[in-house]
């Protein structure tokens, strides 16, 4: 479904994403994980649009979207959301999602029917259980809510394949629990095929069917979570610093 | 039919029973320019609601009126045609401007200035272009000895009433308009978060140009109407800071955020400019100025809202006590 190759991401002198490849094929859960400041965000940044790569190639179904800008990327079915959650305040909850929802499959510049807009909007709402008042404020949401506003929003622009970036920061663990099973139910119900940047190892490795790992902007490793978290690579460069919490994750992972 | 309705129509059948009723010469004038100057405030709101806040649009009014008059006097052009074409100008100079502004992210405050350089152009050009246009003398678009109509130019006041009144009310349709589409919900989340817009798949450089784009076309069909009203523009009168100023003061004390604030806001300032003239003859010249300076702090600080936003929020919370 997505195939990315050889790419590169320069900021003057410093290579935040050395000649990273990798595929996904359609309906999976990859997940990507790596120290801070690993190329996650980035690589998620030239996957959404919010930059061009320096170099590579990123196709999804066959197109190329190197360099497109996001509203285009998103009108061929990349819905993302945001590490730190991103709501439009001076909108309802209803009117957030549903503004994704004209723009997201209207090509950027809403040709799309105002009524389908309400009907994804619906959708998305009640795939992340909030409720569809039209007139409910932003201001009422805690934490765990913005995080299902966001996912919200990214549901409403109806993608195939969903970004989903850092999403369970900020939760306490049943809220995380929830939430992971959530982008499974995503994965299960509405056949989005997902990617997930995450910090927090021990759900994603519950939940992802692969798992990539990037440090200093490079790959180390790839494979099934039980896999990846016994790799010495990965332990040594990503892990080492809190071994004894990969290792309840592979545990966990292995069970 | 709904009440709400029946009073719309009430409101617009004695709006435009005005002229006939009372057409007291000096009084019908000054309506006039209320509503020639409302068009052009709700025109310049239509932006200025969504933090798009331009200083230049006097530039846009100088285009309106000074490429019409121009094609009058010197292809001999009707106001039918002319105003079209001063329109498409103004669409045109708005895009150039905007475009790269937008592109390259150019917001808040330095998209003010960028704004503010482009009514100093305008009236540059126009005076440096004295030869053509009359320079800071002003110019005078040449009286039709032929059809008024093919020239636009009437001497009664109550057509000129009734041309105004129409294209005001055209002007707040357009307001509510936009207040319903979806755009209003798209520029609010662009003014909010270009990012997060972008991520919710609208086309931020886009949606900003549209509605950029439309604010110019309106104000530039302003100043036209200014023109052949007055059949008189100067630079000063038209184009420059001191006009675009004057739209965000009066835009910004009536209240962006209602359709009416605009209008309020030139009822304000037109009454307050005839005051101080009548009242105080030459002596007040520019007098109005500085006092729309102070006010405009006064109103920025205390009443953001503006008199008619915070009037219509304090009826809204008092009625549902």
């Amino acid at each position: 479904m997505l195939v990315v190759e050889g790419l590169f991401k320069r900021f003057g002198g410093f290579t935040a994403v050395n000649n990273v490849s990798f595929k996904v094929e359609k309906g999976e859960i990859l997940g990507l994980i790596g120290p801070n400041g690993s190329g996650k965000s980035t690589i998620f940044n030239m996957l959404s649009g919010t930059f061009p790569p320096s170099a590579g190639s990123i196709r999804f179904e066959g197109g190329e979207l190197a360099g497109l800008p996001p509203h285009k990327i998103i009108n061929r079915g990349i819905g993302r959301t945001f590490q730190i959650p991103r709501p439009f305040r001076r909108l309802s909850i209803f009117e957030n999602v549903a503004l994704a929802g004209y723009y997201g499959q209207g090509g950027g510049s809403g040709s799309h029917s105002r009524g389908k807009a309400d009907e994804s909007a619906e959708r998305a709402l009640a795939a992340v259980g909030l409720p569809a008042d039209r007139k409910a404020s932003v201001d009422g949401l805690g934490a765990a809510g913005l995080k299902k506003l966001e996912l919200a929003k990214a549901l409403a622009t109806e993608p195939k394949l969903l970004l989903a970036d850092e999403s369970l920061g900020g939760l306490d663990e049943h809220e995380m629990d929830q939430a992971a099973d959530m982008l499974r139910r995503i994965r299960d119900d509405l056949g989005i095929t997902i990617i997930w940047v995450e910090h927090i190892m021990g759900v994603l490795m519950r939940v992802v069917d692969r798992v990539m790992v990037l440090d200093h902007g490079e790959k180390i490793s790839e494979g099934l979570p039980s896999q990846v978290s016994s790799d010495p690579r990965v332990i040594e460069v990503y892990l080492g610093t809190d071994a004894q919490d990969t290792q309840a994750a592979a545990a966990e992972a292995r069970r | 039919m709904n009440p709400r309705h029946l009073v719309y129509w009430l409101v617009a059948a004695a709006l435009i029973s005005v002229p006939v009723v009372y057409n007291q010469p000096y009084h019908l004038h000054v309506m006039v320019l209320i509503l020639i100057w409302s068009f052009a405030y709700t025109s310049w709101s239509v932006m200025g609601r969504f933090g798009l806040v331009s200083l230049g649009h006097g530039g846009f009014m100088g285009v309106g009126a000074y490429v019409t008059a121009l094609l009058w006097n010197h292809l001999g052009l009707s106001p039918w045609f002319g105003i079209p074409i001063a329109l498409v100008c103004a669409g045109a100079l708005a895009l150039i401007v905007a475009y790269p502004c937008f592109r390259f992210r150019i917001t808040g405050h330095y998209f003010a200035l960028v704004t503010l350089a482009l009514s100093g152009i305008v009236l540059q050009v126009i005076t440096a272009t004295r030869d053509w246009t009359g320079g800071s003398l002003g110019y005078t678009p040449e009286r039709t000895k032929g059809n008024a109509i093919a020239a636009l130019q009437f001497v009664e006041k109550e057509t000129w009433y009734l041309i105004a009144l129409a294209v005001w009310a055209a002007g707040i349709a357009i307001w509510y308009w936009i207040d319903r589409s979806m755009i209003r919900y798209a520029m609010e989340a662009i003014s909010e978060d270009e990012d997060a817009a972008a991520a919710a798949g609208i086309n931020v450089t886009a949606e900003k140009l549209k509605i950029t784009v439309l604010s110019a076309v309106m104000t530039a069909l302003a100043g036209a109407l200014y023109c052949q009203y007055q059949m008189f523009i100067s630079p000063d009168t038209v184009s420059g800071i001191s006009v675009s100023l004057q739209m965000v003061f009066a835009a910004v004390v009536g209240g962006i955020y209602v359709a009416l604030g605009p209008t309020v806001g030139a009822i304000i300032t037109i009454l307050l400019a005839e005051g101080l003239r009548i009242g105080f003859g030459t002596k007040a010249v520019g007098w109005d100025n500085l006092v729309y300076g102070v006010l405009l702090v006064v109103f920025i600080i205390f009443l953001p809202k503006g008199i008619l936003g915070s009037l219509l929020e304090r009826m809204k919370s008092s009625s549902k006590r």
